[in-house]
């Protein structure tokens, strides 16, 4: 009784989703213009053939930046997991 | 773990292949898709495929952790270095001055579609290159880390 009850709440809910997702407009959005710009201007500003690379390290290349740090502060997390325990020092278990 | 001859026979034959793949994609990361992360990433893959087929004691006389650091480390410095170089020489944090000024990586580029020349970009394959090292020391010091506690087992 409850599952079909869990059932049926959880297709009403899908349908009400994709029933909005299906209405929303795919492939046209509103404003194209930042686009147009990387497109125009990728090869004499930052002279890069591929302009994905052009706007990861050059137009946005703090983001890049921010990413290689977040690498770094995952090793370092990884490191401190791993760690070489200290003589005397034993694992904790709960 | 030390696996059979067949499994280290071929990763023998394959990682420097990867090194090179690894290696082409990072160098022209300003030309094909592609870039530092992916390239750093497909090194990384080589050295796996030696700690996989190798015992750890063996591999780590010539795969150093320490090494696998001072990669990661440098590669971060190199990528704030040129930042800092871009912000003193041109007024912004990571200004491209390098790009179409005739020095190294300083050819400028025809509008349109055209294959290009590695000479190009400016600071873009600087960048690249700093992240690939950084992208191969550190996945490799995660690898070098877990597989350092794994227990040998003579058959």
């Amino acid at each position: 009784m409850r599952t079909a009850l869990f059932t049926a709440i959880l297709l009403i809910l899908l349908a009400g989703f994709l029933q909005v997702a299906v209405g929303l407009p795919f492939g046209k959005p509103a404003r194209t213009d930042m686009d147009d710009y990387f497109l125009a201007h990728a090869q004499d500003q930052a002279a890069a053939n591929n302009v994905v690379t052009s706007v990861v390290f050059d137009f946005r290349g703090f983001d890049t930046l921010g990413e290689a740090t977040v690498l770094f502060t995952a090793v370092l997390g990884v490191g401190m997991m791993f760690r070489k325990l200290k003589p005397g020092e034993e694992y904790e278990h709960d | 773990m030390n696996m059979t001859k067949i499994v280290r026979t071929t990763a023998d034959l394959f990682y420097p292949f990867c090194l090179v793949f690894g290696l082409y994609v990072v160098l022209h990361g300003h030309l094909t898709p592609g870039g530092g992360f992916q390239g750093g990433a497909v090194m990384a893959t080589g050295a796996a495929l030696l700690l996989v087929s190798r015992r750890y004691e063996d591999i780590t006389r010539s795969l150093r952790q320490n090494t696998m650091k001072l990669c990661e480390a440098v590669g971060l410095l190199m990528f704030i270095t040129a930042g800092l170089a871009g912000l003193f020489a041109g007024g912004a944090f990571l200004y491209n001055g390098l790009a179409g000024a005739g020095g190294l990586f300083g050819e400028p580029v025809a509008f349109g579609a055209n294959p290009g020349g590695l000479n190009t970009a400016g600071l873009i394959p600087l960048l690249n290159i700093a992240v690939g090292i950084e992208v191969l020391g550190g996945l490799t010091v995660i690898l070098l880390y877990m597989l350092s506690g794994v227990k040998e087992t003579e058959p």
